[in-house]
């Protein structure tokens, strides 16, 4: 059994997890042990701590779900101000945590009784249908506004150091995942002037939680673990002079020929040649009885949780969903100790790669195909869960529901685009399913609809990070290609990286993508 | 019912096992992996020549002939999808097989053994160990079973004492 002390793993068959500095942190008042190098987030959850906010309405406990700053269940007041995402959020000595949603505290919230015992006369959502009278529903709706909570502003003034800097590179690259990573190397090592930003403190995206050895080619580095690639990216991406990094910097709209980017404290204005945007993707969630409850969590989130924090999410998960990502989750729980209880999948059959599955399977879990998830059970935290057998017209079949023992819940049902920055920049989108949602019109050197600005790994379509790897490399190859950089090398490379990633997807696996592609491929591109 | 519903192989689903003789002269590599994906380390990393795979999609098919039970294969294997199989003169058989769990095994330690579908159908004594820190942190132990078991023995779990 993998040793565990104050909610930390202590060992790992494959990581090995460097806690800073003890340090004490003030979590409502109450103190709180934590470690340097912990997010707010994860220090709170090894202390036990499950409910991080309460719903804006019916005051609802919350809690953590992502854990990579996208969602907004663990938004809280640190050190006076308000909605920081505590996901994000380092633990400092002497910080102090408020809850902002709930009175006193979102852990014990008056106001839930809104949720338990006001439901009864008014349902959720009759506040707009109840009233016919226009000045009482607007009264009513205001009431119940007031009743919501987003913090409140700060009582004192910024008092950091506020400055401003102006930035000019042939190539800005925006996400510093494997896509992001990838796009700054092949960009840099023709001589191109880089930048690179990304909102952590750290290079990898999500590739610092992947512990299993990637597939692939050995071309691809397969047979490497994913932490091992985050590395060896970000060494090969430091050798190159001319690409500089900007960590904990985040990006947040494209100005025509201009990009607006916060670092810390200070506002950058970028002035580049070329865009490639590699922003990833985030969490999806699955509709069903009480999917807000603390305990139902993103699959992503429980890894970073587990493999990046060293932190226990729980004795025993359920896996919604059987992709590579929650059947990879599933043996990454089994290696630190966790019990799964079932992997559980709508479709009739296994989504991931079948050697995933088995990997699991003989370790004795149960896999459910054709199966749902009906409802988390529990109050204030999740206590279990029922699921339930779909027939062909994808109903639960009365009878069939089962009830599992299970203290958390990962929800793997896939992941969006995070497409934000490129709606805003005006880039064509288009929903695709097979892409995982909203994703933009691009060329086949996934250059989009707008000039200059490129898409490279997940946001152009949920994949891995193989592939993202490879598009990060062809859409900066064209990048400096177009302008004039390179010579016939690199024109050269570009067509061999775009056979690389045909062959790739020529799989079953890869069918999907490039019928997805098919889709949203730019007008112009299409041949008549 | 194929593989994919069930999340384990039944043996008509597998590549047919190495012959009893082949088995007793050296251990073999026996490759669980019958989906098209795209991967392709064992066939990189073989020295023998004796992976077969046209393209890196391809399940890998495995001469047996040709197999020189050198293990390249099975330290690389993303999937945690090869076996190496043996008969020994004394009746007893052996699998190798990729573990990444803790505690770590060592030589001489008694194991459950659990076949595709995590039953347990036996115990095993671990009978030789390449530690995690020569691999990536993927050990590899070699566990000595009942012949009959080679067949079936997938997964092993440390008995508690």
């Amino acid at each position: 059994m993998v040793q565990v002390k104050d909610g930390r793993l202590m060992e790992h068959p494959i990581l090995n997890f460097r806690r800073g500095k003890e340090v004490t942190i003030y979590f409502n008042g109450k103190q709180i042990k934590a470690y340097e190098g912990e997010t707010v987030a994860s220090a709170l959850y090894a202390a036990g701590i499950r409910v991080f906010s309460r719903s804006f309405r019916w005051h609802r406990p919350r809690g953590f779900f992502c854990a990579i700053g996208k969602c907004s269940a663990c938004m809280m007041e640190v050190d006076g101000v308000p909605n920081v995402r505590t996901c994000k959020v380092y633990v400092r000595d002497g910080m102090q945590i408020r809850t902002q949603t709930g009175f006193p505290s979102a852990e014990r919230d008056i106001f839930a009784i809104s949720d338990k015992i006001i439901d009864r006369i008014f349902p959720h959502g009759s506040q707009y249908t109840k009233f016919n009278n226009k000045l009482i529903r607007d009264f009513v709706l205001s009431q119940l506004r007031k009743m919501t909570g987003f913090g409140n502003p700060p009582k004192k003034e910024f008092q950091g150091n506020a400055s401003y800097e102006e930035i000019h590179c042939d190539v800005l690259v925006i996400g510093g995942g494997p896509a992001g990573m990838s796009a700054a190397i092949n960009a840099g090592k023709y001589g191109a002037k880089v930048l690179l930003l990304d909102e952590n403190p750290f290079l990898g995206g999500q590739l610092v939680k992947q512990t299993h050895r990637f597939f692939g080619s050995a071309k691809h580095k397969a047979g490497t673990r994913g932490i091992k690639i985050a590395k060896i990216l970000e060494e090969e991406l430091r050798k190159i002079p001319n690409v500089d990094v900007r960590l904990e910097t985040k990006a947040f709209g494209i100005y025509g020929r201009e990009v607006g980017a916060v670092e810390k404290d200070k506002l950058l204005r970028i002035i580049p040649k070329k865009i490639v945007v590699a922003t990833g993707a985030y969490e999806r969630t699955l509709i069903f009885e009480n999917n807000d409850l603390p305990g139902v969590y993103g699959a992503g989130g429980v890894q970073t949780l587990m493999n990046v924090y060293g932190i226990k999410p729980g004795n025993r998960g359920l896996i919604v969903g059987s992709g590579n990502v929650g059947l990879i989750l599933s043996y990454q729980l089994l290696q630190a100790g966790v019990e799964v209880s079932a992997i559980v999948e709508a479709m009739p059959r296994i989504g991931g790669y079948f050697v995933h599955a088995a990997k699991v399977r003989r370790l004795g879990v149960p896999i459910y195909v054709r199966h749902t998830i009906l409802r988390a059970l529990g109050k204030d935290r999740v206590e279990g869960a029922v699921i339930a057998q779909l027939d062909e017209k994808w109903k639960p079949i009365p009878g069939t529901e089962k009830k599992l023992d299970c203290d958390f819940i990962c929800v793997a049902v896939g992941l969006s685009p995070t497409h934000e920055l490129l709606y805003q920049a005006g880039c064509k989108m288009k929903f695709v399913p097979e892409l995982g949602g909203l994703v933009p019109l691009r060329s086949k050197y996934n250059e989009t609809s707008v000039k200059g600005v490129y898409i490279a790994g997940d946001v152009a379509g949920v994949e891995e990070a193989t592939a993202a790897i490879m598009s990060g490399r062809i859409a900066a190859i064209h990048a400096i290609v177009e302008l004039g950089m390179g010579g016939e090398e690199a024109k050269k490379e570009l067509e061999e990286a775009l056979k690389d990633i045909e062959e790739f997807r020529a799989g079953p696996f890869g069918e999907r993508i490039v019928c997805g592609i098919e889709k949203c491929i730019l007008a112009s591109e299409v041949e008549l | 019912m194929s593989y994919l519903e069930r999340g384990y192989a039944e043996i008509n689903e597998l590549p047919p096992f190495p012959s009893e003789e082949r088995m007793k002269k050296k251990s073999v590599a026996y490759v669980e992996c019958p989906q098209p994906i795209p991967c392709s380390p064992c066939y990189e990393s073989c020295p023998a020549d004796a992976i077969k795979m046209d393209n890196i999609n391809d399940p890998p098919i495995v001469d047996y002939e040709k197999c020189t039970g050198c293990m390249n294969c099975i330290r690389v294997c993303p999937g945690l999808a090869i076996f190496m199989l043996r008969l020994r003169e004394d009746g007893k058989g052996e699998v190798t097989l990729q573990y990444e769990f803790l505690p770590w095994l060592k030589k001489g330690d008694k194991v459950e053994l659990l076949n595709r579908k995590g039953e347990v159908v036996g115990t095993g004594i671990v009978n030789w160990v390449l530690p995690p820190e020569r691999n990536d942190q993927t050990s590899l132990v070699r566990v000595e079973m009942d012949a009959k078991l080679i067949y079936e023995v997938r997964a092993v779990r440390k008995v508690r004492e």
